[in-house]
């Protein structure tokens, strides 16, 4: 994985510093609240419902164990014991005390982190496919081009101000793993005849008004990549609208101005910028390239007898196996995934105790490199298939064993009403509750894979508009009270959920999501054809047939 | 025409400590409490603006941010916070927090 060199170690240590005198500057008055609040929002400390809240950066979700121990300790510390894992593969600490915001910004630099554009009108952390390196289908790792976006996109002076926040996501597959149309720039990277491009969309987005994003380029040479992205930027920053928060996405301006004629204007954008100053440097590229080499794997058998004999007699391995096993490009491999949603818990909450003992899992058993997933998981991407049984041991220990990944209780949701100051409705009792209602094991598999994603507000942080069943949080007279939609997909089969009738109330939602589960079941052609394919098939009416038919007409 | 004038609102004050960001509400003292049922309740625009005006002399004295007058309701011979989410800031998350369970 990357490690930083001593210009990015300088830089954040220096930005530490700064943001320390800073708040000393704060605490004695010296500062004004509106002169400190954009100085602390640049370094992902926001005011929250309850506290400060400190979003740290974790660049397209790797973490070593180093870091993990770092995260534990700062959960330990200055929170209160534990932390949360973002749909941004980030993570956010929901109690932290101003004051002790410049010794967290100081740990955080020992391992190479900081909080820095977390917050604001800027580019955001880039995200990635979790199972990078890993996946058998999976063309060229794309984590070394979202590291170059990274030292790109850091501190970039033309792009500190831009009309609203900008997220970018990569992969580097057919398979979409990180939701990448819906990011204002997605980007596939792509191998024809030996030959690296990338397909490069733009305009994607959630909240108030869903967008996928649009295919620009089917493959940008490697050498454009960032001169390609900095004329998206400077279209999107002189061109997008500031008059109005909610339509000043990126999505609303491709949206306004037309695909075509937008993407006329990148292409202008592009002809007219000096490429030769935006091409990296080949030997820094080949440096970075090198740092997210392949771990050095044993040549082992495709088979582990170890892992089939322990599965055959351990049907809880069996079922964790089942689910939370996924094959490995690398022979006697396997990719694992720890859930964070044990039935009836904050989905992607993590006690210090937890995130210490992946830690070590992730040192001992997968070459020191740890995941975060955007469904609020995290994974060992790099597990051999005889270690499995002993690393669901110590995951059963630690209450890290559920083996849901996909299925119905793994559910997406933002912190909501019971953190965010932006909450409508609450969105972890209801991931709570749906949890339960399901909680019984054999039910979930019946159902296969299922994804509902939950948000308590229509930024959509929950990602609800792509879930096969999407859950929006809403508030009526006071009241709160959840839109569901169907159909929807963050996968490379995207698509928008569409909203399938009058809302429900808190105690109703459960009931719902149930009924929509139980109309699939009976629907569809056989137990291969999943929720999505047979929604796909069928439409809306039988759901809402179902759903609402109890109702006089 | 002017709408018919909406009979008054009790409010409390509310806002983070500065340095810790706890919510507090302000007390009659002029002391912050971490129960609103220990607010000051103003029950008319004149109480209300001077309850106001108390508070952003606290902001402008760093002690406090995010300053707001929230709406109560009655409840068991004292107040709350008329609004659910009031009422989740003030009481802390509705779930258990992990480890806590």
């Amino acid at each position: 994985m990357y490690r930083y060199d001593e210009f990015d170690r300088g830089f954040v240590a220096e930005r530490a510093a700064e943001f320390r005198d800073q708040v000393r500057r704060r605490l004695s008055g010296e500062l004004s609240e509106d002169q400190f609040r954009p100085l602390r929002l640049m370094n992902g400390l926001y005011l929250q419902l309850h506290a400060y809240m400190l979003r740290v950066a974790v660049p397209y979700g790797v973490l070593s164990p180093r870091q993990l121990r770092k995260l534990a300790h700062i959960a330990r510390k200055y929170d209160r014991g534990y932390g949360h894992f973002t749909t941004r593969q980030n993570i956010q600490y929901n109690w932290i005390q101003l004051k002790d915001a410049p010794d967290i910004l100081a740990d955080l630099a020992q391992v190479d982190m900081h909080a820095i554009q977390t917050s604001g009108n800027c580019i955001r952390n880039v995200t990635s496919d979790h199972f990078a390196g890993a996946a058998p289908d999976e063309i060229v790792d794309p984590r070394a081009y979202g590291e170059i976006l990274r030292q790109w996109s850091s501190l970039h002076p033309e792009f500190s101000f831009l009309p609203r926040k900008f997220k970018i996501a990569i992969i580097g597959g057919p398979h979409d793993r990180a939701a990448m149309r819906a990011h204002d720039i997605g980007i596939e990277v792509k191998r024809e005849k030996g030959v690296i491009g990338f397909a490069v969309y733009a305009g994607g987005g959630l909240g108030r008004t869903p967008m996928p994003a649009r295919k620009l380029r089917d493959f940008l040479p490697e050498e454009d990549l960032i001169a390609y992205c900095e004329a998206i930027l400077r279209v999107y920053n002189l061109e997008g609208r500031r008059d109005n928060k909610y339509k000043a996405r990126i999505k609303i301006l491709v949206h306004e101005t037309g695909e075509a004629e937008f993407r006329q204007l990148v292409e202008d954008e592009f002809a007219a910028i000096d490429k030769s100053l935006y091409r990296i440097d080949p030997a820094h590229a080949a440096r970075i390239v090198a740092q997210f080499a392949p771990p050095p794997f044993a040549v082992l058998p495709a088979r582990s007898a170890i892992f089939e004999s322990a599965r055959a007699r351990d049907a809880a391995l069996a079922a964790f196996a089942a689910r939370n096993v996924a094959p490995h490009r690398q022979p006697g491999y396997g990719i694992l995934t720890i859930s964070l949603k044990p039935v009836g818990a904050p989905p992607g909450d993590a006690t210090a105790g937890q995130i210490e003992a992946i830690a070590d899992l992730t040192e001992t058993y997968s070459f020191g490199e740890a995941r975060v997933s955007h469904e609020q998981n995290i994974v060992l991407p790099h597990v051999r298939l005889d270690d499995i049984p002993e690393i669901f041991a110590t995951l059963q220990a630690h209450d890290l064993a559920t083996p849901n990944a996909g299925l119905v209780t793994d559910i997406i949701a933002c912190p909501g009403l019971d953190y965010c100051a932006l909450a409508n409705a609450r969105s972890i009792p209801v991931a709570q509750n749906i949890a339960r209602r399901f909680a019984d094991l054999d039910r979930q598999r019946a159902i296969g894979d299922l994804k509902i994603k939950i948000s308590g507000c229509i930024n959509a942080c929950g990602h609800h508009h792509v879930g096969h069943i999407g859950i929006l949080g809403v508030d009526r007279k006071g009241e709160e009270f959840y839109q569901i939609t169907l159909g929807g997909s963050g996968d490379e089969n995207f698509a928008i959920g569409e909203i399938v009738g009058r809302g429900f109330a808190a105690g109703e939602i459960t009931d719902a999501v149930e009924t929509i589960v139980e109309a699939y079941l009976r629907l569809r052609e056989s137990a291969d054809e999943t929720f999505l394919s047979a929604y796909r098939r069928l439409g809306a009416t039988p759901f809402k047939e179902a759903l609402y038919a109890t109702e006089p007409a | 025409m002017a709408k018919p004038a909406r009979p008054f609102k009790p409010v409390i004050a509310t806002a983070n400590d500065l340095a810790s960001g706890a919510v507090l509400f302000r007390t009659a003292g002029g002391a912050w409490a971490r129960a609103p049922r220990e607010a000051e309740v103003a029950e008319n625009d004149q109480e209300a603006a001077a309850l106001l005006a108390a508070g952003e002399r606290d902001v402008a004295g760093n002690k406090v941010v995010d300053l707001a007058l929230i709406p109560v309701e009655r409840e068991d011979g004292g107040w709350r916070p008329a609004e659910l989410r009031e009422r989740i800031r003030a009481a802390g998350p509705t779930i258990d927090l992990p480890g806590q369970a």
